[in-house]
């Protein structure tokens, strides 16, 4: 995995210096390849696709692209919290259902598009901290709680919306979308931002390292006094900050609130989560992973497109692509 | 032999009196007089099911007791939880030895005790420092330890009975207590844990030790306590005893 530390030389206590290994160790080592499954396969998708389409490597393509993974990027962040405690959130795509549908009946209702988007990102944590509730007080799976959240909250956002789509003619939003800083769109900084939060959440604070304990031995963590519980709601509960998040930049892209979920977004967080080489039995994570996991996801739609190829066989090279990451995977230390 | 054998209160920095602890209808252990005396290794034997480890964790707060009293330091203090018993002074090597395998030894070190810089309202970890106190924790008591970065996944057991063996004295425990600590181990690791539990006695640490292994314990206690079918028995100076009486004092032949 990349964390920093391991690479660093270390004096110890009166022993040898840990030896680097050499280049050549490193890349017949299947282990390297696996850790960086998702760096490796976005430069091989970058070559393939920029020599056979050499439109896919101009400026704008790359622009188009990085703004069509910000959504995707955000979700996977979430998605990757809660994976590192060993769950996972179904309920995602629902979630950024019900935030799109909450954020468009808040602003029609004219309350403005701040208070929109605030309830709407408040909605969908309520979502994650539910989540979170149920699976530790209730002891029920993780992936029959999602499961049900899923269907309740999906449900919930076709009551609320009538089953209507609802326009947000925001020029907040539209800025949002459109605009852009130095050579990104606002919603590209909104993902790289996102990155660096969560990096920092991750392995420079307590609540990180507690959050890969909980994922890793969780009995071994309560009986530090960790509060396995806790780190599990606080978990779910930035996953569904993530889907708020995500929900806004959809909105933003798009000018509308659907009622549909987007069942795409929550396969692909979970396949760029494992791409990211972040262990589906918890405690081994990094954000920057399933990032570039995203990324890569993004670039492979986005090449296929441009080379002309049927959407119908994008599901299917997704699908591929995860299968083959995880036997890949198989080979981590 | 007498089963109680007091202590003045000063001396003991464990003990308990009268203590009981049932599971439904299956006693754990009835009646129990046990002391710990400060800076001395003392041992809790007894046959499997003789309620050594239900005691244990009735003393250092796992299991509240049905009844008694336990005295910590010369005070009636009840744990009502481990938290509270660690907070204390306890620190406990459980049997599984509580390691999370994906993080680093100095990472598990330091586990919920973690040090942070504080800048502004945000806490941030501060590697260094641990990555630093962790050696100097892990050379204080001779651990050879080829890197305190290393994952604990790809540690022998011995060397990971020994970072949850420093993790508990690091804290500045009064009391450590050990559960079976050489039970899965080989003969050198065992011999090395061993040397570590001496090393904690030097630096005036009281060690409470729970063990199936009569030789071990009359190696490295000071006193021996002795359980069979839920009752304390006897207790013995180490330097007194034999392993023929301790074995007739755990079977009951005497």
């Amino acid at each position: 995995m990349s964390t920093p530390e391991q690479n660093a030389p270390v004096h110890t206590a009166g022993a040898a210096e840990e030896s680097r290994p050499s280049l050549s160790a490193l890349l017949l080592d299947p282990s390297f390849w696996a850790d960086w499954a998702s760096v490796v396969g976005l430069v091989g998708l970058v070559i393939v696709f920029g020599i056979a389409q050499p439109v896919f490597l101009s400026i704008a393509n790359l622009q188009a692209l990085l703004l069509a993974a910000a959504i995707l990027v955000v979700l996977s962040i979430g998605q990757t919290f809660v994976v590192a405690t060993a769950g996972i959130d179904l309920s995602l795509a629902a979630a950024v259902m019900l935030g799109a549908i909450i954020l468009g009946l808040v602003d029609a209702a004219g309350y403005g598009i701040f208070l929109a988007c605030a309830l709407a990102v408040a909605a969908t944590s309520a979502v994650g901290f539910l989540n979170g509730v149920l699976i530790t007080a209730g002891k029920i799976p993780d992936f029959v709680v999602t499961l049900g959240t899923l269907s309740g909250v999906t449900g919930l956002g076709l009551i609320l919306s009538g089953g209507e789509p609802i326009m947000v003619g925001s020029t907040f939003l539209l800025r949002l979308a459109s605009g852009s800083l130095g050579p990104f769109g606002y919603p590209v900084w909104v993902a790289i931002a996102a990155v660096i939060v969560a990096h920092i959440a991750l392995y420079h604070t307590r609540f990180g390292v507690h959050l890969l304990a909980t994922g890793g031995q969780v009995e071994s963590a309560g009986a530090l006094g960790i509060r396995t519980n806790r780190v599990k709601i606080a978990a779910y509960t930035i996953s569904g900050f993530c889907a708020g998040i995500a929900a806004l930049l959809l909105v933003a892209r798009i000018g509308s609130a659907e009622p549909q979920i987007n069942t795409s977004l929550l396969l692909n967080s979970v396949a760029a989560v494992v791409l990211g080489g972040v262990s589906l039995f918890g405690g081994r994570a990094s954000i920057l992973g399933p990032a570039i996991g995203a990324l890569m996801l993004t670039a492979l739609v986005n090449g296929l497109t441009l080379l002309s190829v049927s959407a119908f066989y994008q599901p299917l090279a997704v699908g591929a692509i995860v299968v083959l990451a995880a036997l890949i995977m198989r080979y981590q230390k | 032999m007498s089963a109680v054998h007091h202590i003045p209160p000063s001396e003991a920095i464990l003990a308990c009196q009268g203590l009981s602890k049932h599971f439904g209808s299956i006693r754990a252990f009835t009646d129990v007089a046990f002391q710990a005396r400060r800076g001395e290794v003392t041992a809790v034997i007894g046959d499997n099911g003789a309620g050594k480890s239900t005691l244990i964790r009735c003393l250092v707060g796992v299991h509240v007791p049905d009844g008694g009293e336990i005295f910590f330091d010369g005070q009636p203090r009840p744990f009502a939880n481990p938290d509270e018993a660690r907070k204390a002074g306890i620190e406990t090597v459980h049997q599984n030895l509580a390691l999370i395998d994906e993080l680093t030894v100095a990472q598990n070190l330091f586990l919920n005790r973690e040090i942070v810089r504080r800048i502004g309202p945000f806490a941030l970890l501060d590697r260094k420092a641990m990555k630093q106190q962790a050696r100097a924790m892990l050379s204080r008591l001779s651990i050879n330890m080829p890197s305190v970065s290393q994952r604990v996944r790809r540690l022998s057991g011995g060397q990971r009975q020994a970072i949850s063996i420093c993790r508990a004295a690091g804290s500045g425990a009064k009391v450590v207590v050990m559960d079976e600590p050489t039970a899965a181990l080989g003969v050198q690791e065992t011999a090395n844990v061993e040397a570590l539990i001496r090393r904690l006695r030097e630096q005036a640490v009281s060690v409470i030790l729970v063990s199936h292994n009569f030789d071990q314990v009359r190696r490295l206690s000071d006193q021996i306590w002795v359980m069979r079918a839920g009752r304390m028995v006897a207790t013995v100076r180490s330097s007194e005893t034999t392993g023929n009486e301790l074995v007739a004092l755990v079977t009951g032949a005497a």
